[in-house]
């Protein structure tokens, strides 16, 4: 039974964000520290004030224990302190967390960190890349990619529902444009839907304009209850609600059309009282085009298979019915793990913080998901700037 | 098909898998209580949890899940994609495999395809050919 309570109960103060893109000058956890240093300022905080942390470790760099490295560095001696694993679920999967961590009475002030170089620092690895334990029955047939793994979903969605290369093409297309009006995005040069068709084919049927872009970059934001963030600095962003889902990867879950993202929303939703009709914008994980297009079939903004119509003809463009990445996303802002859809949507809500050509206008509501660890994790975030009744 | 033909060494769970392929007699395991098949190899059912398990040889018969096409990179690659073929077996579970003897671009969901074997060395894997009498060859 979802708990309705936390609904609006805590909200997030304060947001951080590093450059994002190639930046060898920075460390993999010293670009941790710089996000929280700016989220705990963003929220108008002193260190002090923080006693709790929840990481998501860094893809290039396998840690025991990352929130436990960040805590020792900051100094700081939480009140609760975890790694989260669910690969690009986990920013998302952090604040959910957090909110439980806080409304159990072991903390009450969290900042949720992700950071990563995969762009310049996988030789900081020293023992190799992360496993899914699934390398054996993957490798010795030529699966060795997580565009492979996402080609899987592309290739059903296709054939199950007659979804075109063109309509996964105008995802990468309208985010592009977002990006283009993103001084901290990594490509900001327009697109076309031709200009996808004719770059090369990764995975059949992904071209390469279909995959995101591989970065360096980190970002935090800082949980604590409604009634705490009130008093700070920035206007708090309240959670309405946040759900995780599950499957069991591409071999084994039962379709590969629908995600835990159906799961996830609908915990989202129960426990936000929402509908996909309330929400004026959408930051949705986007390591390949059909992922968010299936996101929004699962969130319930189109029908099952519909997807494909949905993105096309500029609905999920600024200006659109619902802008969906207005920040760029993954494939044209950068790659932090989908920390960085979390921390736009806390922009474009407080109002003002984004340039003027790409702010939603007016918005109260925005749905936030994350996805990750080879399509077996699923999170949604629904925030507001409505002060809950 | 795959470039990459490493077959690997298994494990507690996994030998009598590989060790079967080896053979050219494909089994899989099957939960003795609940009667479905399972893959990857594992020590408990994930239907019914229970650890009562036998290996049973396949039909050697599937359908085509998914078929991609792999573009590998470098000088020296070859323009034709490597075909990465998800197979569903008649036993009701899925495989990672590649289907050969057939251009990756001809391959489409629903293909009947049979298995058969490819020796590496003193191991061998598990691979797919196409049914249909229309495959190119």
């Amino acid at each position: 039974m979802i708990d309705r309570r936390l609904s609006g109960a805590y909200a997030i103060a304060g947001i951080g964000e590093t450059p994002v893109g190639k930046l060898p000058e920075y460390t993999t956890t010293g670009l941790a520290l710089l996000a929280i240093r700016a989220a705990i300022r963003d929220a108008g905080l002193a260190l002090g004030d923080v006693d709790g942390i929840v990481a998501d470790q860094p893809n290039n760099v396998p840690y025991r224990a990352y929130a436990l490295a960040l805590a020792r560095n900051l100094g700081l001696r939480p009140g609760y302190a975890t790694d989260i694993a669910l690969g690009g679920a986990s920013p998302i999967g952090c604040v959910a967390h957090a909110i439980m961590a806080i409304a159990a009475g072991l903390c009450h002030t969290v900042v949720c960190v992700h950071t990563q170089k995969q762009a310049t620092g996988r030789a900081e690895a020293r023992r190799g890349h992360l496993y899914d334990g699934l390398e054996d029955y993957e490798e010795p047939f030529g699966l060795t990619s997580a565009v492979s793994q996402h080609a899987t979903v592309a290739a059903r969605h296709m054939h199950d529902f007659g979804t075109t290369s063109e309509q996964l093409a105008a995802v990468a297309v309208a985010f592009r444009k977002h990006a283009a009006l993103n001084p901290a995005a990594t490509m900001r040069t327009p697109i076309t839907v031709a200009d996808v068709l004719a770059s090369r084919w990764v995975t059949k049927p992904l071209h390469l304009l279909d995959c995101c872009l591989v970065s360096d970059g980190a970002g935090a934001v800082v949980v604590t209850s409604s009634e705490r963030a009130r008093n700070l600095r920035k206007p708090p962003i309240y959670v309405a609600g946040f759900g995780l889902g599950y499957t069991q990867g591409p071999l084994e879950m039962p379709a590969l059309t629908t995600l835990g993202s159906a799961q996830s929303s609908a915990v989202a939703y129960a426990m936000s009282g929402l509908r996909p009709a309330d929400v004026d914008f959408a930051e949705l994980y986007d390591c390949f085009t059909i992922i968010p297009l299936v996101t929004l079939e699962d969130y319930g903004f189109c029908a099952k298979g519909e997807g494909g119509a949905f993105v096309s003809d500029g609905r999920i463009e600024l200006g659109g019915a619902l802008p969906v990445n207005t920040h760029g996303g993954l494939l044209s802002q950068g790659h932090v793990e989908g920390m960085l859809h979390l921390t736009e949507a806390v922009k474009q809500l407080r109002g003002g913080e984004v340039e003027p050509e790409r702010q939603v206008p007016d918005p109260r509501i925005g749905i936030v998901s994350g996805h990750g660890a080879t399509l077996s994790a699923h999170a949604t975030l629904l925030l507001t700037n409505e002060s809950p009744a | 098909m795959s470039e990459q033909t490493a077959v690997p060494a298994g494990d507690a769970d996994s030998k009598p898998f590989w060790e079967s392929c080896a053979r050219h007699a494909m089994e899989l395991q099957r939960c003795t209580e609940c009667l479905r098949f399972r893959y990857p190899p594992r020590p408990v059912c994930p239907h019914c949890l229970s650890d009562r398990t036998a290996w049973l040889p396949v039909a050697g018969t599937g359908t085509v899940y998914v078929q991609l096409g792999v573009y590998p990179r470098g000088k020296d690659a070859p323009p034709e994609p490597l075909g990465l073929t998800m197979v569903e077996l008649d036993e009701g579970v899925r495989m990672w495999s590649n289907v050969v003897g057939a251009r990756a671009d001809d391959v489409r969901i629903g293909d009947r395809v049979r298995l058969v074997y490819e020796d590496v060395g003193t191991a061998a894997l598990p691979r797919f050919t196409l049914e249909r009498a229309d495959a190119v060859r």
